[in-house]
């Protein structure tokens, strides 16, 4: 996991995530190696079970082997008990036991254990030896019968011990051999796996370096090169496909040494099991024809015994040719590998004349060429014997070699040496090999000394010359003896036997052995045919060249396979990931590109707009020029469209700048304290004539628990609004309503402890499904507006000095469709195609409107059906107004508050929601009001309610009939309290017609126009209330003409220019303008008395400025005030004006806080900004001439 | 020439008046200096112009001279004569000049003789320009008060 760490912050730079993947990837293909190495490692022991299988193999063929050797003790003991000499043979065996049976069963012994253990060491065959040997002084019962069974019990009891002695160490060994082979096997593959991701892990620290090193070096060289800039993505990305595809060239190549690492061992193992396999069978075959050679010895033996015994011993002989023919061809069984035996007499050369005569032939002489006991040749024809100092003339022989009676065995070279050796060491003696000459096959010939005493066992030579009477000889025909033998053993066809004499050895004799089979695999055991002067050896090799070792190759062909498979599918998933990886850096680039053009698309419309702006205000200005000119109907109608259109333009490359400005995120919002109540109003006013005109009912209410003042950004907070409202008109047909309303997000957030009244009716909880409305026709619940707002529900700023508001405006106009609901707020994009058709408009509003909102932390949605109607909610953020300080927006309404605060109202409605409405506008003036729903609940209520100042009264909810009734109410109540109340009539629309009507009819005191808002509601109160100032709000605005006519004028500007444009535009206007150019000038004529009216000053003139001269003529006129108010001077002699304050106004072009501030301070009384404009002057000399 | 140039005319005016507007040479206070003029003072904005272009052509004088002088240093001077040619500018609406009397006026706050240099000579262009284009507008406005005089005997 390190590893992986640290990979992947090595590589966070360049590749991200997916670098992770790959040290995984590795590990995974490690992990997978293992695991294939360790199912292969499990198989493998299977092999060594089969070995065993080999082994019991041979272990049967073993039984098989002592049965027979069993059989031959058999046929032995049979052929004694037949032939009445049992006793002698027990005589002969008690007589030397310990040699004749260690021999035989210590040998047959040692061979099975050797078979049984194919693997066992030397040291087990000691063990087994030692237990032996104690076994040599065990007494020997050779009962006839018994034999066979004694001979197996005590193999088993052999068996038994032995293994009781060996069991404890076998098993042990064996398992911990398996053990410590598995162990090894998965320690070394773990260390080798842990050394290869160490290796990968350096490798790879030090390709991700030298990337980030090149970059590094590029990025100081040419920070700005593009180019450069592109090479410096690539070269990790490569470095990163070099290093994968080192890996994956490690991992083959680790793979394909493994699979040949594997075929080596197994292959190496399996010539190591057949040269055991070959070492073994050689071992048993050499030790098989040992045996039996060593059988076919002592057989020999016995016979010169024999001989020794029925020959020398008995006087008369007992034995004579026939006798002698005869016991040999029936005991020849007993010698399967003789092919013939004789007996020759030792015959001093004195004494040969008398044998000769006794047998009645002549010693011959052995032919040197032929010195073979040859069949097809004559003894006649021989010689007679040399004369020499002894004489070996054959005289008992078996009838296969019956010619050879009367040779002389020592004329022969090889019979003399023979015989020599034969009885010095009184021991069987081999001659080398040579030709048979009967059946042209390779023999030896076995000697036997025949003595007439029984020497002792430490008898000297010359004793034994002595002693010796004749000699036995017998004939082995090698080939077939050891062919004999080979029948008998398995696996004979696999292996090719040759036997050699090696007592030379320059020069080996074979005796045995074909040239078939491989030479250079060969086992080599050595023989021991009892002749302790000649030595022979056994070569074995199998016959056929080793099998193509299957099961090393298809494992490791298998691992092999695997690799490339492996290796292919990773070097695929390299290519894949290059390529993607290239595609992604491609997307990347692509995607920078894009940005970078949507960057470019928003400055660009920014810029354009803008642009577009200045001369579309150059075609208004013409075009305002141009409606003031002569134009006739047509002609007035034609620039009023365009004039409209360029409007339109105008406001449409307003709000395209605007979002442009979002989307490149130069919008910044104000933070300014403001009212929220009064920017509602504003909305209203300002959409009320389009409300009005389509006939629907436009209402706003603000819930008391939202404060007066907020912080946030007015004029964006009543774009949105505006917005908003403007849509829902627009798509609102001729019925309904569009409600306004404000809460705080707190108080909707739990729906069951809503105390708002109209939001309980709005929400109608509990009861239908849709609540209230303020027109009465069906909206959407605006519940669902706001139910999935992410942050509705949060807390977050619940205590901080935030609040959260939640404004929706509720509709009854067409709704949107389903399926455009999902795009309604992507710019461009109408509810469909046909909505701008039958609409109009860009679609940009909404899509600006959401931009502003997030801008203001908020969230927007809505719920909408076609039919009903929709409900936009949203919420934003607003900041607390630190102190309580109302925003002076309208002191001009703070008398009207104070005059009608406190006073009370009667609200009759048929809709309860509509007069919450109404009763929150009045509450906003200081009125509180009560609720009726109808004129006859009123009627019946009136009474209670005493003192009421008005009773307003909703169009909907208006009848004559009734009204009449609660009219002699309220007059009857007129008598108690003084003044009856007045009655307004709340009307959604209505012609100034009928308005005068109502108001002729003396019924209604005032006809207040819907939507409510406060300066409407202000003045219309003022009026009806306060009967003093019959003041119209309308009227205000009056011609800047009439204000200003007659009027004298100083401007004081030191611009020739400027005091032209000046005098020219107030002149326009029909005022009489004096012109100064100095501050001084103005002082002079300004220095009271004088006829000005107001004067227009500059602030900027040499010598003395405006705020100097501004100065001056304050203190001339507080002197004079001071003078006439003390009485010093007459009134008169000013023109009897009592109290002089003319009206200086600053002209400046910089409209700035501080040099606004400035003015008021030297005693200026307001300012116009510089280039004249008629609004501008107007607002500014309003003030001074209203009411002159 | 025979009155039936007039629409001609004073499409010329039109389009000489939107392409100065276009180019910010001239904005919305020339259209109110314009509104201005009336029976009463038919000629008050070709007055006004003629003063501006007389004052503002001393004013040029002075500041060339000023600039002119080796050991000039009266920065306070220069700035007073740009704020009468700033003033009298946003007056006429020649928003141009303006705008360039604003840079100058910066440069000369900053005592920066390379920039007021540079200054005046962008505002002395901007200045002829205005007052070759000024000049046609007048010419073409000659013409057709000429041409609207023409009347035919019916």
């Amino acid at each position: 996991m390190s590893i992986t760490c640290q990979l992947s912050k090595a590589n966070q730079s360049t590749g991200g995530v997916k670098w992770i993947k790959k040290p995984l990837c590795f590990l995974i293909l490690c992990g997978l190696t293992t695991s294939v190495v360790i199912v292969l490692l499990i198989f493998s022991p299977l092999g060594k079970k089969e070995e065993a299988c080999s082994c019991n193999g041979e272990e049967r063929v073993l039984f098989r082997h002592q049965n027979v050797t069993t059989t031959e003790v058999h046929a032995l003991v049979s052929f004694f008990s037949d032939s009445d000499q049992v006793t002698s043979f027990e005589c002969r065996k008690e007589f030397s036991p310990g040699m004749w049976s260690n021999y035989g069963i210590t040998c047959s012994l040692n061979m099975r254990l050797e078979k049984q253990e194919t693997k066992s060491c030397q040291e087990r065959r000691v063990v087994a030896q030692r237990f032996f040997i104690p076994d040599r002084g065990v007494p020997w019962n050779l009962n006839p019968s018994g034999l066979g069974h004694s001979i197996s019990p005590e193999a088993c009891v052999c068996d038994n011990l032995e293994q009781s002695l060996l069991q404890p160490k076998e098993p042990e060994s064996h398992g911990e051999e398996l053990d410590w082979d598995l162990s090894t096997y998965l320690r070394n593959t773990w260390w080798w796996l842990i050394l290869g991701v160490l290796v990968c892990h350096k490798i790879f620290v030090f390709h991700s370096k030298a990337p980030t090193e090149r970059k590094e070096k590029v990025f100081l060289q040419e920070p700005l090169a593009q180019k450069q800039q592109q090479q410096r993505g690539q070269p990790p990305f490569k470095g990163a496909g070099r290093w994968r595809k080192n890996i994956l060239l490690l991992g083959v190549i680790a793979g394909v040494s493994i699979s040949i690492w594997w075929f080596w061992d197994t292959n190496e193992e399996i010539i190591s099991i057949r040269r055991e396999t070959l070492a073994n069978m050689c071992d048993e075959r050499a030790r098989v024809l040992q045996d039996q050679f060593n059988v076919s010895l002592n057989h020999v033996h016995a016979l010169s015994i024999l001989v020794s015994t029925f020959h020398h011993g008995k006087t008369p002989s007992a034995i004579d040719q026939k006798t002698f023919g005869e016991y040999t061809e029936r005991t020849n069984f007993e010698r399967p590998l003789t092919s013939g035996v004789a007996y020759a007499l030792k015959v001093t050369h004195s004494d040969r004349a008398k044998f000769e005569q006794e047998h009645g032939w002549t010693i011959k002489k052995m032919e040197t060429e032929d010195q073979t006991l040859a069949q097809d040749f004559v003894p006649e024809n021989f010689d007679s014997a040399p004369i020499q100092d002894e004489y070996a003339p054959v005289i008992f022989a078996q009838e296969t070699v019956s010619h050879i009676v009367s040779v002389d065995m020592m004329s022969g070279e090889e019979d003399r040496e023979n015989i020599l050796r034969a009885r010095a060491s009184g021991k069987g003696v081999l001659t080398s090999p040579f030709k048979l000459q009967k059946s042209n096959h390779l023999g030896v010939v076995l000697t036997f000394a025949v003595y007439d005493t029984i020497l002792p066992h430490n008898a000297t030579e010359e004793q034994r010359v002595e002693a010796t009477i004749g000699y036995l000889g017998a004939s082995y025909d090698m080939p077939s003896l050891v062919e004999k033998l080979l029948q008998q053993l398995a696996s004979k066809q696999t292996i090719a036997v040759d036997v050699y004499d090696t007592t030379n050895a320059s020069g080996l004799i074979k005796m045995y052995g074909s040239e078939i089979g491989d030479i250079s695999e060969q086992h080599i055991s050595s023989l021991d045919f009892g002749d302790p002067s000649r030595n022979h050896e056994m070569h074995c090799r199998f016959k056929h060249k080793l099998p193509i070792p299957w099961t090393a190759i298809t494992p490791s062909a298998l691992v092999l396979i695997i690799t490339f498979l492996v290796g292919y599918i990773f070097h695929e998933a390299i290519i894949r990931i290059a390529t993607v990886e290239e595609d992604c850096q491609k997307m990347m680039e692509l995607k920078a590109r894009a940005e970078a053009a949507d960057v470019a698309k928003s400055q660009f419309l920014a810029t354009v707009s803008h642009e577009i702006r200045t001369p579309m205000n150059g075609v208004l200005g013409m075009l305002k020029m141009l409606m003031n000119t002569d134009l006739d109907a047509e002609q007035m109608d034609y620039t009023q469209t365009a004039h409209g259109s360029g409007k339109d333009l105008i406001s449409l490359i307003n709000e395209v700048l605007d979002q442009a400005k979002i989307e490149s995120g130069r919008l910044e919002l104000d933070n300014v304290p403001f009212d929220m109540r009064f920017v509602l109003d504003n909305v209203s006013s300002l959409l009320s004539g389009k409300a009005n005109e389509k006939d629907i009912e436009l209402a706003v209410y603000v819930s008391s628990q939202v404060p007066d003042v907020v912080v946030g950004d007015p004029s964006r907070f009543r774009q949105i609004i505006t917005n908003l409202v403007g849509n829902s008109i627009k798509f609102t047909q001729d019925k309904g309503h569009i409600f306004i309303s404000v809460h705080l997000a707190e108080e909707v957030r739990e729906p069951h402890n809503i105390e708002d009244a109209v939001l309980k009716k709005r929400l109608a909880l509990g009861c239908s499904e849709s609540g209230e409305t303020v027109s009465g026709f069906p909206a959407v619940n605006a519940w669902g507006s706001w139910r999935n707002f992410k942050t509705f529900y949060s807390t977050e700023n619940h205590n901080s000095d935030k609040i959260k508001l939640l404004v929706t405006v509720e509709d009854t106009g067409v709704g949107i469709p389903v399926d455009a609901q999902g795009r309604i707020f992507t710019p461009f994009m109408q509810a469909d195609s046909s909505t701008s058709r039958t609409y109009g408009g860009t679609g940009i509003g909404l899509s600006i409107s959401k931009r502003l909102v997030e801008l203001m932390q908020g969230e927007m949605g809505f719920v909408s059906e076609t039919g009903i109607g929709s409900t936009f909610s949203f919420t934003v953020v607003f900041g607390k107004a630190e102190t309580n300080l109302p925003v002076t927006k309208f002191e001009r309404f703070d008398l009207a508050i104070q005059e009608l605060k406190g006073l009370r109202a009667l609200v009759i409605d048929s809709r309860n929601i509509r007069a919450e409405v109404t009763s929150y506008h009045l509450q906003r003036l200081g009125i509180s009001s009560d609720i009726v729903s109808s004129l006859s609940m009123a009627c019946t209520c009136v009474s209670k309610l005493g003192n009421l100042a008005m009773v307003l009264i909703d169009q909907d909810a208006w009848n004559k009939k009734d009204f009449a009734a609660l009219d002699e109410l309220l007059n009857c109540s007129k008598e108690t309290t003084g003044s009856p109340p007045k009655i307004l009539l709340l009307a959604k629309s209505a012609t100034p017609v009928m308005r005068s009507e109502m108001k002729s009819s003396g019924l209604i005191d005032e006809v207040v126009i819907k939507p409510l808002r406060m300066s409407v509601l202000i003045c219309c109160l003022q009026e009806t209330l306060v009967n003093g100032k019959k003041r119209q709000p309308n009227s205000m605005r009056r011609n800047l003409g009439h204000l200003l006519r007659e009027k004298e004028i100083l401007v004081v500007d030191d611009n020739l220019v400027n005091r032209r444009v000046a005098e020219g535009a107030l002149k326009k206007y029909g005022a009489t303008v004096t012109c100064v150019e100095s501050g001084k000038a103005a002082l002079a004529m300004l220095n009271p008395p004088h006829n000005f009216d107001a004067c227009f000053m500059d602030l900027q003139m040499p010598e003395m400025d405006g705020f100097e001269a501004t100065r001056r003529v304050r203190d001339l006129e507080r002197e004079i005030n001071k003078k006439i108010a003390s009485g010093e001077v007459c009134v008169d002699m000013f023109s009897k004006v009592s109290s002089w304050h003319v009206p200086i106004l600053a002209m400046t072009a910089d409209v700035i806080q501080a040099t606004y501030e400035e003015c008021m301070k030297c005693g200026m009384d307001g300012y116009v900004s510089k280039p004249f404009e008629e609004e501008t002057l107007y607002t500014a000399v309003a003030k001074f001439f209203e009411f002159g | 020439m025979l009155g039936l140039g007039v629409d001609r005319l004073q499409a010329d005016i039109n389009r000489l008046l939107t392409s100065l507007f276009h180019q910010g040479v001239l904005d919305e206070q020339f259209l109110q200096l314009q509104q201005l003029q009336d029976e009463t003072s038919p000629n008050f904005v070709y007055d006004v112009i003629n003063i501006y272009f007389d004052e503002s052509e001393k004013l040029l004088r002075n500041l060339r001279l000023l600039l002119m002088d080796r050991e000039f240093s009266d920065y306070k001077k220069i700035g007073l004569h740009l704020n009468q040619l700033v003033g009298s500018s946003s007056s006429i609406g020649a928003r141009r000049v303006r705008n360039v009397c604003v840079a100058f006026r910066s440069a000369s706050e900053l005592s920066n003789r390379p920039g007021c240099l540079r200054g005046l000579e962008v505002v002395e262009h901007e200045y002829h320009y205005l007052k070759n284009m000024m000049h046609e507008l007048f010419q073409l406005e000659q013409q057709r008060i000429l041409a609207a005089g023409v009347r035919y005997p019916m």
